[in-house]
């Protein structure tokens, strides 16, 4: 890797830290972002002729910081500006960043800006591409490419969503261990949904949206490492790293959704899968079942069956209903309907969906699922119903695609006794 | 004399590059083992998981000697990271899971008490053959 890529790669992975520290000592997203800026240049400027830094991320805070201190003062023309060979040298910056950054408070620094883009005030689009451009550094082309939006909406989403954090009460005192839970799992939502933004994607989107599954899953590693003993942070870690293990199958060469039953398993990142079942078995042992940890488990048993065919979907089912429990959602008791059929039969699955109708009455799946287990019992002219009202509900090509060639099974083989079962979200 | 290579850089760098960074860096490291592979040279080579998955079980005694089993050892999640310890050498075992690991570790603890062990799964791994 050449200086450059090196700059660069340091410069990325410093990023959270260096803004987190940046955020506490100027208070303000702008300034702090600015003072980021200004010690990237000086990093390209210096960093090259010589040797890189022992820890970048102090570098860059201390250097960021007194560039932002010598901007307000050259603002205000206090005090002249300093020569540019000021800039601290290495040695002494360390030494003595040593002393002066507290290690301890490094944590709850990233911990604190995360929250902050995540901030409750915010919609939740516009938490994701906040968090994106502050924490993760990306660009705002980048993110705008990531959403499928135009540059300028997503610049202007960002500076609204900048406007309101900054009009709002940010927490800047020292959280206790009820607040810090707080807002570790604020964070951990988010991290969630931004995942599940890459993740939903399908055709050509899919590609580039990836970069946002990735994102997740290194914020996810990020605050794993500073808190270590959280048993659900584990357990989100090890759900994204299940689910995107199956990227690579998850869609046909022509960006067509493949279920499940039907992906490659070959195709599968064991590498990710193991992480993920590593980290399972990890949070586990703290016996505290959460949402996560249980959608990891589930990932978990599908992970672990080499053919389609041998899928513990009994075990699956069980984990529905616990999930269901702790977080009572008719999407879920869709999804535990489809481990159901699988277990019991069409009949019983359905009995199990028919109170939900209401609920999900605009719910692409559940028609989906619905026409998918009337087709399994022979009921092909009530599956045909539901299936045309799923494609009416579809909200990307794919999903209506996917729908018709159902349809078109039905069509191929009319009150015949059941085809292969086609349910449920892949 | 057989000497073992420990790989130490920063996780927060190496997990931030992407794929094509981190395949080019392990094809330019294959060329080098390739090389020592080919005369017999190499023992087991392993890639661990990232920190996030460790798990540390701590000895009791801390250095003092104690009666083997006298009290449990205490485990936590992460890496190992006290510094005033020193890495004195390592046990690869293949085992279902963390629990059956952890039970290996154990058994180590009781008969060598003091100390710690980090426990990291092997994300990658080529036992190497040294010719005799």
């Amino acid at each position: 890797m050449n200086d450059l890529g090196w700059i660069d790669l340091a410069v990325r992975s410093a990023r959270p830290r260096v803004m987190g520290a940046l955020m506490r000592y100027f208070r303000d997203l702008d300034l702090a972002e600015e003072a980021f800026q200004e010690a990237c240049l000086a990093a390209l400027k210096n960093w090259p002729a010589q040797s890189p830094p022992h820890d970048p991320a102090a570098w860059l805070i201390f250097v960021g910081r007194n560039a932002a201190i010598d901007n307000v003062r050259r603002q205000s023309k206090q005090s002249p500006l300093p020569p540019e060979d000021e800039l601290p040298d290495r040695q002494d910056t360390e030494g003595d960043l040593a002393q002066r950054l507290d290690d301890a408070h490094y944590r709850d620094d990233i911990l604190r800006l995360l929250f902050i883009c995540c901030h409750p005030e915010l919609p939740a689009t516009q938490q994701i591409a906040l968090a994106l451009r502050i924490v993760s550094g990306l660009t705002v082309q980048e993110i705008a490419h990531a959403f499928l939006v135009s540059e300028v909406a997503m610049e202007q989403r960002i500076t609204r969503a900048k406007a309101r954090v900054g009009g709002a009460h940010l927490p800047f005192e020292s959280p206790d261990e009820a607040e810090r839970s707080k807002r570790l799992s604020g964070v951990a939502a988010v991290i969630y949904l931004m995942f599940n933004e890459g993740y939903s994607a399908t055709g050509g989107e899919a590609l580039i949206r990836a970069a946002l599954c990735e994102e997740a899953i290194r914020l996810a590693r990020l605050l794993l490492r500073l808190f270590p003993a959280e048993p659900e942070l584990m357990g989100l870690c090890a759900l994204l790293l299940l689910q995107h293990a199956r990227a690579k199958a998850r869609l046909d060469g022509s960006g067509a959704i493949v279920l499940l039953d039907d992906q490659d398993r070959a195709l599968w990142d064991r590498g990710l899968i193991n992480e993920g079942l590593a980290m399972l078995d990890k949070a586990v042992r703290h016996h505290a079942a959460g949402a996560y940890q249980i959608q990891a488990a589930i990932a978990a048993l599908h992970a672990r069956a080499t053919r389609a065919q041998d899928t513990d979907w009994r075990q699956i089912e069980l984990l529905y209903a616990t999930l269901e429990r702790i977080q009572p959602s008719p999407v879920v008791a869709l999804n535990r309907a489809v481990a159901l059929s699988k277990v019991k039969g069409p009949g019983a699955a359905l009995e199990l969906i028919e109170p939900l109708a209401d609920k999900l009455d605009g719910y692409f799946y559940f028609f989906g699922v619905k026409g998918a287990l009337l087709m399994q019992l022979g009921r092909n002219a009530d599956a045909r119903i539901a299936f045309d009202r799923a494609i009416t509900l579809a909200r990307t090509p794919a999903e209506a695609a996917h729908i018709r060639l159902q349809i078109e099974q039905l069509m191929r083989a009319p009150a015949d006794p059941p085809a292969a079962t086609k349910a449920g979200p892949a | 004399m057989l000497y073992a290579i420990l790989c130490y850089n920063d996780e927060t760098i190496t997990l931030s590059s992407t794929k094509a960074e981190d395949d080019m860096v392990m094809a330019r490291l294959a060329a080098v083992t390739d090389k020592a592979a080919q005369s017999g040279k190499l023992g087991p080579v392993a890639r661990l998981m990232p920190t996030t998955t460790a798990t540390t079980l701590r000895k009791h005694g801390h250095g003092k000697r104690l009666d083997p089993g006298a009290e449990p050892p205490l485990i936590t999640d992460g890496p190992f990271a006290e510094t005033k310890e020193q890495l004195l050498g390592f046990y690869v075992i293949d085992c279902e899971n963390l629990e059956e690991a952890l039970q290996f570790t154990r058994d180590l603890g009781q008969a060598d008490p003091g100390g710690a062990y980090e426990i990291r799964p092997i994300a990658s791994f080529r036992p190497g053959m040294i010719a005799a």
